[in-house]
């Protein structure tokens, strides 16, 4: 075999991977139509509003096919090629069930939530913040995703959650979000510190059967769904649609809310007001302090 | 004269009927009932071990089975639902609202059928915390924290669907909800018998579902006043 033989030979096995590359990145290249007749928005016509910027589902769609078809899948159905290696899996747009909502459980979540959810991606999962695309671009897709359900083009969102301004943060405040998180039963899942090691922790799935671990707050400091505290208000309130994670909006009183919130900050490794003021009380109180679970007093 | 003014008044009104929700369907006085029976070897129902819930193992002297395939004397299923799945004329749903109990960390009952629009309310009587997540697809997906004491949640399904529902923090609990489009269904008893009554003449389609073999259906057709008998048999797997 002279040189210029080997040449050829190498040349067109190139060729050859090179053509297989392309064949196989063609197999997810094309965003399919859901079936028309489940009555799902007009890709051409659906938008999105986000302040005053107003989001195109059909320039959406070119957006998607470059960056979210790959988890996410060509039919929307979070089914995409690299799905089988992900945990937690991508969302399924199909079902229009969304985590990081301002809205009631069980209703369509605002533009507002679907931004700020793809600008901020999903901590502790494969979902990265897509704040380098423009806004425009992240509105675009807002839009376009909304044309995989029907119940877009049939449901208005809910209402969005009223948070109220955050009352003071005292040690009377934490003390009675400590006795929130033993009556609402949090620690069953959470654990009594915080930890997710509760007595059902280890049962949980979400709504497609996959095993689903809750929040460990010892961990770190970003929460799915944001990381402030009126963050950590709404995710409780109107609770992650699609996990075991319930709504407290019905049993929890706004005020109330608030000392929840308060308590839930001395769970995390943090340097906070609350952190503080719970490590002062600890140090001159430990006698005092009735454990959390299920040997409380006043529990169960 | 006033016999035809009568007439006339009395069609008007049926014509009323027609396009009027919240009226009953036409009333008949058929009927179709029979049994559900299986062949083969059902899997063997559970004993639930509810010891991480001391309040709701209290309740229960003897431990509480599995309920995914619950069987009676002479292989008969329980908790078939059994209704009519066309043929039959839309009928609005009845104001009267359908209950759902959480009693010792079971559902009560464990199928609970009702009407498409039909008001459902959901109680927790027991003296621990429950979230309610009915796994809906077609219907939106919600999911409610009711902890000991909170008042009864009011709800209602929009579209017809058999919708399993879970508790996250007892994960034995399971039931499920059937939303029908029709006023005419039952639910098989330890006996595995069911009736449809009131039905108009006409020719209809029954189905049977059972939760984990899935659905069947017959053609029956009857004329006014009849009674049909007719039998369901599923092929029940070990698994």
């Amino acid at each position: 075999m002279t040189i210029k033989n080997l040449f050829v030979v190498f040349a067109l096995g190139f060729a050859g991977l090179f053509v297989a590359g392309a064949t196989s990145s063609f197999a997810q290249s094309h965003v399919n139509s859901p079936d028309p007749s489940l009555g799902t928005p007009n890709v051409a016509t659906e938008t999105s509003h986000i302040g005053n910027l107003t989001g195109h589902a059909e320039e959406g769609k070119h957006l998607y096919r470059r960056y979210c078809i790959g988890c996410h899948g060509p039919d929307g159905d979070g089914d995409g090629m690299n799905a089988q290696w992900i945990d937690p899996k991508p969302r399924d747009f199909t079902q229009a069930t969304f985590k990081c909502r301002s809205t009631p459980t069980g209703t369509l979540p605002l533009d507002q939530d679907l931004y700020n959810a793809i600008t901020r991606g999903f901590v502790n999962s494969n979902m990265p913040s897509w704040n380098p695309l423009t806004p425009q671009q992240r509105a675009d897709l807002v839009a376009f995703i909304k044309t995989w359900s029907p119940r877009w083009a049939k449901e208005q969102p809910g209402t969005a959650l009223q948070i109220p301004p955050e009352t003071p943060v005292t040690i009377d405040s934490i003390l009675h979000g400590r006795e929130l998180f033993q009556k609402m039963e949090c620690w069953k899942c959470h654990g009594p510190a915080g930890h997710g090691d509760g007595p059902s922790a280890a049962t949980l799935t979400d709504s497609k059967d996959n095993p689903i671990r809750p929040y460990n707050f010892s961990t770190g400091t970003r929460f799915k769904c944001g990381e402030t505290n009126q963050d950590v208000y709404r995710i409780f309130m109107t609770g992650v649609d699609g996990t075991p994670m319930p709504s407290f909006a019905d049993v929890i009183k706004p005020a109330d809310a608030w000392d929840l919130v308060h308590f839930l900050r001395t769970l995390q490794d943090m340097d906070t007001k609350e952190a503080e003021l719970w490590k002062t009380y600890v140090a001159a109180h430990r006698a005092d302090i009735k454990p959390i679970g299920p040997d409380a007093a006043g529990g169960q | 004269m006033t016999k035809k003014l009568l007439m006339l008044l009395a069609g008007a009104a049926l014509v009323g009927n027609g396009g009027m929700a919240g009226l009953p369907a036409p009333a008949g006085n058929a009927s179709i009932s029979g049994k559900v029976t299986y062949t083969g070897t059902p899997p063997k129902m559970k004993p639930i071990d509810m010891s991480k819930e001391p309040s709701c193992a209290k309740q229960h002297a003897t431990p509480v089975m599995t309920e995914n395939v619950a069987t009676g004397a002479g292989d008969t299923l329980e908790y078939v639902v059994v209704y009519i799945s066309a043929g039959d004329s839309d009928s609005a749903a009845p104001t009267a609202a359908v209950r759902y109990d959480q009693k010792g960390c079971q559902y009560l009952p464990h199928v609970l059928p009702m009407q498409v629009g039909q008001n459902l309310q959901i109680y927790n009587d027991d003296q621990t915390s429950h979230n309610i997540h009915p796994l809906a697809k077609v219907n939106p997906e919600w999911n409610k924290s009711q902890p000991a004491g909170s008042p009864a949640i009011d709800t209602k399904y929009d579209k017809p669907e058999f919708i399993p529902v879970k508790c996250n923090i007892h994960p034995w609990m399971h039931g499920y909800f059937v939303v029908l489009n029709t006023s005419h269904y039952s639910v098989t008893g330890q006996d595995g018998a069911f009736s449809l009554k009131g039905l108009p003449a006409g020719k209809y389609t029954v189905t049977a579902w059972q939760e984990q073999y899935g659905s069947q259906s017959q053609d029956v057709t009857v004329g006014a006043g009849e009674s049909k008998a007719i039998n369901f048999t599923f092929k029940a797997l070990p698994y």
